[in-house]
């Protein structure tokens, strides 16, 4: 048994490995102490080894985990054993987002990070959602039951913010801005992915892939198919415990 | 040793610099902490090492107080900001040529009441030194010599002006004939203005003398990165980075020297097979934008990550010492053609076209043996940033592996800066 654990800005997602195959995983909230909350979350397994990612991985390292790979390669290792075919993924996260280019034989080709800014991350749909009044898990649904093609022109969040209130007041439905925020965020990751280049099959990871609405306006946008794992969130994870074995 | 080693305070010689003296107190102790973590951490650092571990504890003092002391004997202290400025005249005339570069996110938030924020945090920490009166480099020289290269320092030194005398000399943006025949008449001109300082005109002996020594300073550093390039490299990425940063502040005479002493401790290091790194290291190169002192947040994470550098592409690299000037010209009108040709071949983005560098950056690659290029560009340094494409076509070209990295001197995107820098060694290992 192999347990790949994911310290991520926001989550700690935990993926456990029994001869090969995913077995059992974990999501949860991420505490001021993620190497303490890890442990505990460990102890309902009796594994030996662990391997560590995310930005919390050196932190792991020093505490329990037995080796330590970056999200970039556990995203390879996992988005490829769960779609051999994968040459290309997207991973949306919390507080970041990346592309990865891998060759045919799966191996990391290229990477590129989205650092420094909110815009096209989890969190900047979670600040749109907040300042129309949804529920995180429900924005996607009520951006999907828009038709519109309203747009948001600031990638910034903070700006993006005042320009959803003053589209509101303009009396635009929520559903339609909903949508132009899921259409910035989709824009945006779009950009990425064709800056770096799409092959083969193309994997949308990370918790923002949960929302099915974005993996929607990406395809149409794109025009190719986005496979998305049945749970998205711990493709890293998985990645990890692959690590190694 | 690392106990001991501290960075050295003098009041006194800061107040005569009119510095703020209050504040610029809290510096020194700041900068012992932080060479501690970078450099003495280090195992098996040359013995050599001493030397330039010495040139910073006397960075704010020792050093200073020998640029005083030629300021006083009317020696002209200039002060420069670019690879372009030729210091063989400087030398000639006597004088002391010092680079100002600033690499500290100290001083960005003095440069920031005055400046825009969206510029390069290389000119924004050297204006907010100046602006703050936080660096006796700058408060210590007679004039500085600006040049037009890019745009964020072309307009800054209309600013500069304020503070203290600024001259600037027109660089090309192109090297065609006539680009080059216009430099020739900004290097005459950059030579009388010194000689105004002087009061006497620079004589043929002391050109040719300066380019000698010159020469030499450039081919003691060639010696030493052709050493640095042994696999296993017998030192470190982050000592060759201070050696290439300090050579912008020593007197070059016995800068040489010690980095020829340097050399042939590291040629005995090879010999009995004592290395800094272990063979299977994975070995770096940086490219792009120099890093000027105290500017080591790069080379850290890298060298923490477990790989280690094995050269810079840089004019805090070999952009600075990778030319000499030929001594064929026996006038003083040949001696100054063949300075010029000589800075003509430095190849720095401001340039259009500049696929020199292309080129240049593949062959230190391929000298170094290197296994994969960090291409390092400050933020809002649109030149490099730009070039930067050009660099990772020719590289994708010849199957270098490659990373391009945009930062300032703040510490907000270490963490994010660590991962890619992983990521990168991971991706090369595999
Ligand atoms: S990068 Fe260009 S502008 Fe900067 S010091 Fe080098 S030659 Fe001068
Ligand atoms: S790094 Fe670029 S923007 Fe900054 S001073 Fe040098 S050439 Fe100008």
């Amino acid at each position: 048994m192999t347990i790949g654990i994911d310290l991520g800005s926001r989550t700690i997602k935990l993926a456990v490995l029994k001869d090969g195959q995913l077995d059992s995983w974990q999501v949860v909230e991420s505490s001021f102490k993620p190497h303490l909350q890890s442990q505990e979350l460990l102890k309902a397994y009796p594994a030996k080894n662990i391997i560590a990612t995310g930005y919390g991985r050196h932190l792991a390292k020093k505490h329990f985990a037995q080796g330590v790979i970056t999200e970039i390669k556990a995203h390879a290792l996992g988005a490829r054993h769960l779609f051999p075919g994968c040459r290309t993924i997207l991973d949306v996260g919390g507080q970041d987002s990346k592309v990865i280019s891998l060759d045919a034989n799966g191996k990391v080709s290229n990477f590129q990070m989205n650092d420094k800014c909110a815009a096209g991350t989890g969190k900047f749909l979670e600040m749109m959602s907040t300042s129309l009044g949804y529920e995180l898990s429900q924005f996607g649904e009520a951006a999907a039951k828009s038709s519109g093609n309203l747009g948001i022109g600031n990638m910034c969040a903070v700006f993006a913010e005042s320009e959803v209130v003053s589209l509101r007041n303009d009396g635009h439905s929520p559903e339609d801005i909903a949508r132009a925020v899921h259409m910035s965020v989709v824009d945006r990751v779009a950009a990425m992915l064709e800056r770096i280049g799409i092959a083969g099959e193309l994997v949308f990871s990370g918790g923002v892939a949960n929302n099915r609405c974005i993996a929607e306006l990406l395809e149409k946008k794109l025009g190719r198919t986005v496979f998305v794992p049945k749970v998205p969130d711990i493709v890293g994870a998985l990645g990890a415990a692959l690590h190694q074995t | 040793m690392s106990e001991q080693f501290q960075v050295k305070a003098d009041p006194e010689l800061w107040a005569k610099l009119d510095m703020d003296v209050e504040r610029f107190s809290n510096i020194p102790p700041m900068l012992t902490g932080v060479f501690n973590d970078v450099f003495l951490s280090q195992e098996n650092r040359p013995q050599g090492m001493g030397y330039f571990d010495n040139m910073v504890s006397n960075i704010f003092t020792g050093r200073i107080q020998e640029m005083y002391d030629a300021r006083e004997e009317g020696r002209p202290v200039v002060g420069t900001f670019c690879v372009y400025v030729p210091e063989e005249i400087i030398h000639a005339a006597g004088g002391v040529c010092v680079g100002l570069c600033g690499g500290s996110q100290g001083s960005i938030g003095d440069a920031e009441k005055i400046l825009p924020r969206n510029i390069c945090p290389m000119v924004k920490s050297a204006f907010g030194f100046k602006v703050g009166r936080i660096c006796p480099f700058f408060q210590v020289v007679d004039f500085v010599y600006g040049e037009t290269t890019c745009d964020a320092k072309k307009k800054t030194w209309e600013l500069l002006d304020e503070y203290v005398p600024t001259h600037v000399m027109e660089i090309p943006q192109m090297k065609r004939e006539r680009d080059k025949k216009l430099w020739v008449e900004e290097v005459k001109d950059f030579k009388t203005a010194i000689e105004q300082q002087t009061g006497k005109d620079v004589t043929e002996t002391e050109l040719k003398q300066a380019i000698e020594t010159m020469n030499a300073k450039r081919k003691a550093m060639q010696r030493l990165n052709d050493l640095r390039h042994h696999d296993p490299s017998p030192i470190s990425g982050r000592d060759m980075l201070l050696i290439q940063q300090i050579a912008f502040y020593d007197i070059p005479e016995r800068f040489t020297e010690k980095v020829n002493e340097l050399c042939d401790e590291l040629e005995a290091r090879i010999k009995t097979e004592n290395y800094v790194a272990p063979k299977g290291t994975t070995r770096l190169m940086v490219s792009g934008t120099p890093m000027a002192l105290p500017n080591w947040k790069l080379h850290n994470i890298i060298e923490k990550s477990g790989a280690v550098i094995v050269n810079e592409e840089s004019c805090i690299g070999t952009r600075y010492y990778k030319d000499t000037i030929s001594t064929d010209g026996t006038n003083m009108e040949q001696m100054l053609e063949k300075l010029t040709e000589r800075y003509m071949q430095i190849d720095c983005s401001c340039f259009t076209p500049n696929d020199d560098r292309i080129d240049q950056v593949i062959k230190e690659y391929r000298e170094s043996g290197a296994q994969g290029i960090i291409d390092y560009c400050l933020q809002f340094c649109h030149t490099y940033n730009i070039e930067a494409v050009k660099l990772r076509q020719a590289c994708e070209k010849e199957g270098i592996p490659f990373l391009a990295i945009e930062s300032d001197y703040s510490p907000e995107d270490v963490g994010q800066l660590q991962t890619r820098i992983e990521a990168f060694i991971e991706q090369i290992q595999d």
